[in-house]
């Protein structure tokens, strides 16, 4: 956190994100892609986006392989769900009380809630800090906030603070 | 023998994915309502962006890898405006 | 006219089933869009296509560039990590804009919950009005 490099990691991102597409590495592409990155991190101080601090880099990665499992796992399961009979299944909408209020948080939790197939985020209202998602096929009616609350919030706390 | 796998594969896959465009078109027309077609409209268009993906291992050149992102990236805000006009009435406030 | 290059048994074989699983993941989720009754259940099935569907046919063509130009080619992650980011945002929003519609015609998706409801099981047509935003920061 500098004048010069305000969002460290998006600028990071940028860059691989300029080399990737250029498919080269040469100084040309690197110098480049080094001054996309410092002034996109700077339109982000212009519009006011809040601090990114990565704690833990190593819990992401734990991050990546849940939400992979998950996504493997429910892609699974809506296909079997699109293709059996469509009385098998009791749609509908839950309310999970979250504990997390940090906006890096709660952006992270609405891409893996809506990314994975067959649930989708809904509503959330910031006064009493409550989420509503809507699930293709629910099979208990306690374990999907359960689920949300064990699998991804402690995790994303410790990542984002 | 392995061009021949490929070639099978690729050719069954671009089936599926055409029928796949069909029933996402197939939604647009039939609605029922605003937010049906939008996202029966996402659907087409992620559906074509793995179409032209296919066609580029199919034809050898990376030339369709770039016309897929553009098509990830258009689409991608034409469907947030259309969903941000169903919320609002209005595009740009 | 076959551009196909000549790759390794186990090369071809790998791409030809990823292939095939990515398209039929995106066919799967078509349907789905075409079967499911309400739109709340509709908005699950592309994400089949936009997921694991577009990950197994960006990982052949990662497999197939890479095995045929003999060098990593992994450009296409960038289509993966557009993709993954930008779907959720346009469904969410989506979503919020069929609640508010719904609203507005006089039937609450939400009317069923409340403080000491947590689950609704099916769409009861009511009206009223929850508290608060209903978008996501950040989103």
């Amino acid at each position: 956190m500098n004048a010069w490099l305000p969002f460290p990691v998006i600028s990071a991102m940028l860059l691989g994100t300029w080399l990737l597409l250029n498919e080269s590495w040469s100084a040309a592409n690197v110098l480049f892609g080094s001054a996309v990155a410092v002034l996109g991190a700077w339109v982000l101080v212009r519009l006011d986006a809040p601090a990114l601090i990565l704690r833990r880099l190593w819990l992401a990665l734990e991050l990546g392989r849940r939400v992979a499992v998950d996504m493997a796992r429910s892609n699974a399961r809506v296909a079997r769900l699109v293709l059996k009979d469509k009385r098998a299944r009791t749609p509908g909408f839950v309310r999970i009380g979250l504990s997390v209020r940090s906006h890096y948080s709660l952006a992270v939790l609405a891409c893996i809630i809506t990314a994975t197939p067959g649930t989708s985020w809904v509503a959330y209202e910031p006064v009493t800090n409550v989420l509503v998602i809507h699930v293709l096929d629910l099979v208990d009616d306690d374990d999907w906030g359960v689920i949300v609350l064990v699998r991804y919030e402690g995790i994303l706390k410790e990542i984002f603070g | 023998m392995s061009i021949f796998v490929l070639t099978v594969a690729l050719f069954i896959s671009k089936v599926f994915l055409t029928l796949a465009v069909a029933t996402a078109a197939y939604r647009i027309l039939r609605g029922p309502r605003a937010q049906d077609r939008v996202l029966g409209m996402d659907t087409l268009y992620v559906n074509a962006m793995l179409l032209l993906l296919v066609f580029g291992i199919g034809s050898g050149t990376t030339l369709y890898f770039e016309v897929a992102l553009v098509i990830g990236l258009l689409g991608f805000v034409a469907t947030l405006t259309l969903a941000k006009f169903l919320l609002r009435g209005e595009v740009i406030e | 006219m076959n551009a196909l290059a000549d790759l390794p048994p186990w090369a071809s074989v790998m791409t030809s089933l990823l292939v095939l699983v990515g398209s039929g993941l995106a066919l799967v989720g078509s349907i789905g869009l075409v079967r499911f009754k309400t739109f709340y259940e509709r908005v699950h099935a592309p994400t089949l296509g936009s997921t694991l569907g577009l990950f197994c046919i960006l990982a052949a063509s990662m497999l197939y560039f890479s095995m045929a130009q003999t060098r990593a080619v992994v450009h296409e992650i960038l289509i993966g990590i557009f993709v993954t980011t930008t779907t959720p945002v346009t469904f969410l929003l989506l979503v919020q804009a069929s609640v508010y519609r719904d609203r507005f015609e006089g039937s609450d998706p939400l009317a069923g919950l409340g403080e000491d409801r947590a689950v609704v099981k099916t769409l009861v047509p009511s009206s009223g009005i929850a508290n608060g935003s209903t978008a996501p920061p950040g989103c």
